[in-house]
This record gives C-alpha cells, structure tokens and sequence, in this order.
C-alpha cells in the first residue's frame, strides 16, 4: 500500500511520507500470504456447477416448503435435511439497490471521468421463495433509473468462459 | 455452592486428514445432529449457543457470522470464542450458571485441510516488530521450547518418541482417529528433522473434523440423560505471549489452568483422583511436559513414566488412549473438543476397543498451538 501524506498527518507523531518512504523512520512492512482452497460441499459445490452449466437451482425444505438459493443441505430455521433440487428461473426482482461512488477497497471511483458508478443490487429470484435470492451486480441501465421491484434477468458469460462461479453470471439487467 | 452441570450429549464427525466432500457447514451439522440426537433434545430447546473459531484459519474476517445455521442457533442467543474449545465449554457452562436457561450448547471445528499456507499463518501469530522480520519456521518456535524441556527436565528424545508410538499405536483402535499407525521409537528417531531435537514423526499432522457438545442443568441433566458427565472443574489461563520473556521450560499456563480446575473439583492430588487424562500432544514433548506441569508427574518424570508403559491404556495413568493429536490429528481450535470427546467417550464407557477400566473422572487438557502460552482444562466425572 502507497503511504500517502494524509494518511502520515493522522498519526501522533508528526512525519513526512517522505521520512518513512525513504527508510529515515524505522518502519516494518509484512504482506500476509493467506491462502486457502475452501470445500464446497454438495450443496454450493451443485450450485457452482449449474451456474457453468448457465442454470440456477435452489433446494427445497420439505417442512417448511421454502425453496432456497443459495442451496442448502439443511434447513437452518426447520432443522431438517433438504431433499429436492429444484431449478429456478435467471429473472427476478430488485430488493434493494444502490448507487456506490467507491470500490470494495474504499477507493473513489471516477464519476466525474464518466466512469458508471456501480450498482449491486439483492435480487428476488423468480421461483425461489420470497426473499431468497442472488447478491449481484445491475448494469444496462441508468443508475438513477433502478427501482425497488424492477425486474431483471441475468446476463451471462459465454459457456466456454464459464468456469462455475458466481460471476459467470456478468450482471442482471433490466427486462424490457 | 453453584449449579452442577453436566455434559448430555455429543456429537462428532469424526476427524481425517482431508473432507473435501463437505464444507464447514455441513460439518459442524452433522456432529450438531449427532449431539442434539445423543442428548435427546431440538435445537429449539438450546438456551445459549457458544462457537468457536479462528478468523486466519477459517479464511473469513468475522468467521463467528456464519455459525449459527449449521449449529440450529439462527435468531438464537449466540456468540463465538477465538480460542480453544474448552474455552468455549467454559463459557456455555458459565451461561448455565448465569441463570440464562438450563441448556447450552459448545461447537467447534476444524477445517485445516483447507489452509494452503498454514505455515505462514502460524508465523503471521508472532510479533510483527521484533520476531516476524527473523522469519523463523513456527516449528523453530517447538523446537526451542523442547529443547529447553529436555536440557531441565532430562528428558531424553527417544522419551519424546515413545509418546509418538504409543499414541499412534492407541488410534488404531479409535474409529474417529485420522492418523493411526503401528511404527517403533527409530522409526520416529530417524524421521526427518525439521528443528533438530524435532522431527517429522514429532508433529501431530493435521485433521478436519467437528465436535458439538450439549451442556444442561442438574435437574435437566438427570431427566434427560442415563448417564450425564459432570463437570466437576475448569479452569483456562494465559502466559506472557513474549517469545523472549515466557519460562520456556514448564508450561506454566497448563499448571495455572490446571490448579483453577482443581480447586474446583475440590482435588488436592491429581494423580491419585484422576483415573486418566487426554492430554495436548501436538507436538511429542508437549504430552510430559504438560503431565509435569498439571502435577500428574513430578518434574522429569514424565518421560521414564512413558518409557516404562505408565501411559498405555494399561499403565498405571493411561494418556491419549484415543491416540491424542498424534494418532487423531491437530484440529487447531477444536483440539480441546476433541479431548472432551473422548474423556466423555471414556466415562460413558462407549471407547470400544480403548476402554479403560473402573474410571470415574477424567481429565481433558489443550493448548492453542505454536506461538500461543495458552492452555485449557476440564475436569470430567461420571
């Protein structure tokens, strides 16, 4: 990470980016090597593989009858293994949505460059029960034109460059 | 006088080196089911949940957010302990206590298979100032504290060794063991070295798997259960973290964990009032110098106790009769779950081919690995 000036003024101890830029000030530097290959599961790990395939699928609580993506092995509310697989539909609903002006790691975007600020968005899969759905990206449409309840259908990668992944799904966009 | 509480049901997947069929969640689910079945109870009935987790070993920042479904705990009173399980036990037993209702729940679980850089996480646990810039192996860190046993207690390595064969020996008889093997004290001697005194054969290989125990009340205790296992002591403790300032000797936090559990059990010699212990091994030396430093041996005399059969199942203080980390696996924060597992498998009389005779109470230790001074006790009685 680049330490810039604002960020040296916040200290106690009043220093130049420069002092610590230039090894003047002690300073320690460690960027973790964290990695992991984290297990699926049957459940995710089906999910996965039918988004490569360009399908979504839900499992369904047979007490409860809820039909729920991301699927599950278990009802977490009944307490009961789920049993069917039931594929849903790539179209559904905006829950809630927003307008976002920073990146994941807090850095502005460049609105005022003309760079489309980003807008993800909860949306209510169709044949899923309600409340249940996908946390994903909108695009294709004005940011400031999206609405609670607008509906939506998944655009996706081409199949040779899905690889099984939530983001072989590009982006929901507006139907119509 | 508080509350007597006992443990009324358990539940485990078993532990093996590698689950790439399941993910943590259906984990931890299937030893819930397990436990809940055991105990007789729904997770409706639970009144407080405790989970236990390590953020860098999950790979999550805030794992303890993804507990509560795989638990039955959703929309239920519920939080998480970054420590080892038998902190988490503390804490479920101490809800009971606090008048929170007559049922608790403890979980933990271990999912080491999926951490690719588990060295460098364990490094990552040292001072970043001072001890990080070295770049010492977090073996290096064992091996300096064996070491230092070795040179003030007289322990010798083919001492360590006979730790290594006699509980990889005990988990060949242990159906949740993940790393059971028949070898002989060279085999471990000749092991590759990996921080001379310390070998390969020296470091307990790691293990996935979950453990769910179910805690209740006296009076719920005895109408639930046929056989509760009470908890008669706990006790946890922390030594100074310094690598260049803690006694490199004695595990002093298990001796302080040890003596808090004591007193409460009301238990002046640990040796004559404990039928058997399970006991951290993580590391080969760690089994004696834990047995030292909790009073069960006297100082230096772990080792010669081991080397003459003192701890086999039919010694005269069996320790790790389920093949401990050794022949189990390490499962890192759930190591001390483990060790509850099978004192309460013991106490039960449900250790197959490992059951030990005539035993009442029983003791569980752990430790939280390398870099740590932390260690966790609980004392078990039937």
């Amino acid at each position: 990470m680049e330490i810039t000036e604002k960020m040296v003024l916040k200290t106690a101890t009043k220093l130049s980016a420069e002092e610590i830029q230039k090894g003047k000030v002690l300073s320690v530097q460690w960027t973790p090597n964290l990695k992991y290959a984290w297990d699926n599961g049957p459940a995710i790990g089906r999910y996965l593989a039918e988004l490569k395939n360009g399908k979504i699928i839900a499992k369904k609580c047979d007490k409860c009858h809820r039909i729920m993506i991301p699927p599950r092995m278990f009802c977490e509310l009944c307490w009961v293994p789920t049993s069917e697989w039931v594929y849903v539909q790539d179209t559904g609903i905006v829950n809630t949505w927003v307008v976002s002006y920073v990146d994941w790691k807090a850095g502005r975007l460049d609105i005022a460059g003309g760079v489309r600020p980003f807008t993800p968005a909860v949306i209510e899969i169709d044949g899923a029960s309600k409340g249940m759905g996908i946390l994903h990206h909108l695009n294709e449409v004005d940011p400031w034109k999206i609405y609670r309840g607008m509906k939506v259908k998944a655009v996706w990668k081409p199949p040779e460059e899905r690889i099984g992944a939530i983001t072989d799904i590009k982006y929901f966009k507006p139907i119509e | 006088m508080a509350k007597r509480v006992a443990i009324i049901g358990i539940g485990t997947t078993g532990f093996r080196a590698t689950t790439p069929d399941v993910s943590y969640r259906e984990l931890t689910y299937e030893a819930a089911m397990k436990a809940y079945l055991d105990a007789g109870i729904e997770p409706k009935d639970v009144d407080s949940f405790v989970a236990t987790s390590e953020d860098f070993f999950e790979g999550y920042s805030i794992a303890d957010e993804y507990s509560p479904d795989q638990l039955g705990a959703v929309l239920k009173p519920i939080y998480t302990v970054p420590g080892d399980f038998i902190h988490s036990l503390a804490s479920a037993y101490m809800m009971i206590l606090s008048g929170i209702g007559p049922i608790s729940v403890a979980q933990g679980m271990s999912k080491a298979s999926n951490m690719l850089t588990l060295s460098e996480m364990v490094t990552f646990a040292m001072d970043p100032i001072y001890n990080r810039p070295l770049r010492e192996s977090p073996h290096a860190v064992a091996a300096l504290e064996m070491a230092r046993f070795m040179y003030e207690t007289g322990t010798t390595r083919e001492q360590c060794a006979r730790v290594v064969v006699k509980n990889k020996r005990n988990a060949l008889n242990n159906p949740y063991a993940g790393h059971s093997v028949l070898i002989d004290t060279d085999y471990v001697l000749n092991s590759e070295v990996v921080s001379y005194p310390l070998t390969q054969m020296d470091i307990s290989p790691h293990s996935d798997g979950a453990v769910v125990v179910v805690l209740a009340e006296e009076e719920t205790a005895k109408a639930l259960c046929d056989k509760p296992i009470w908890i008669r002591g706990i006790g946890w403790c922390s030594d100074t973290p310094g690598l260049e300032t803690r006694n490199w000797a004695e595990a002093i936090y298990a001796q302080y964990a040890a003596e808090m559990a004591y007193k409460m059990a009301g238990i002046r010699y640990p040796r004559k009032e404990i039928d058997f212990a399970e006991i951290n091994d993580e590391f080969s030396y760690k089994e004696l110098q834990h047995l030292e430093a909790m009073r069960i041996c006297k100082r230096g005399e772990a080792g010669p106790l081991t080397e003459i059969g003192g701890t086999e199942i039919n010694g005269e203080f069996p320790v790790n009769a389920s093949g401990g980390c050794l022949g189990v696996g390490n499962l890192y924060e759930l190591n001390g779950g483990h060790k509850v597992l099978e004192v309460v498998r013991q106490l039960r009389g449900e250790a197959g081919k490992n059951q030990l005779k005539n035993v009442t109470t029983g003791l569980a230790q752990s430790w939280r690995g390398i870099p740590t001074t932390t260690g966790t006790v609980v004392i078990l009685s039937n």
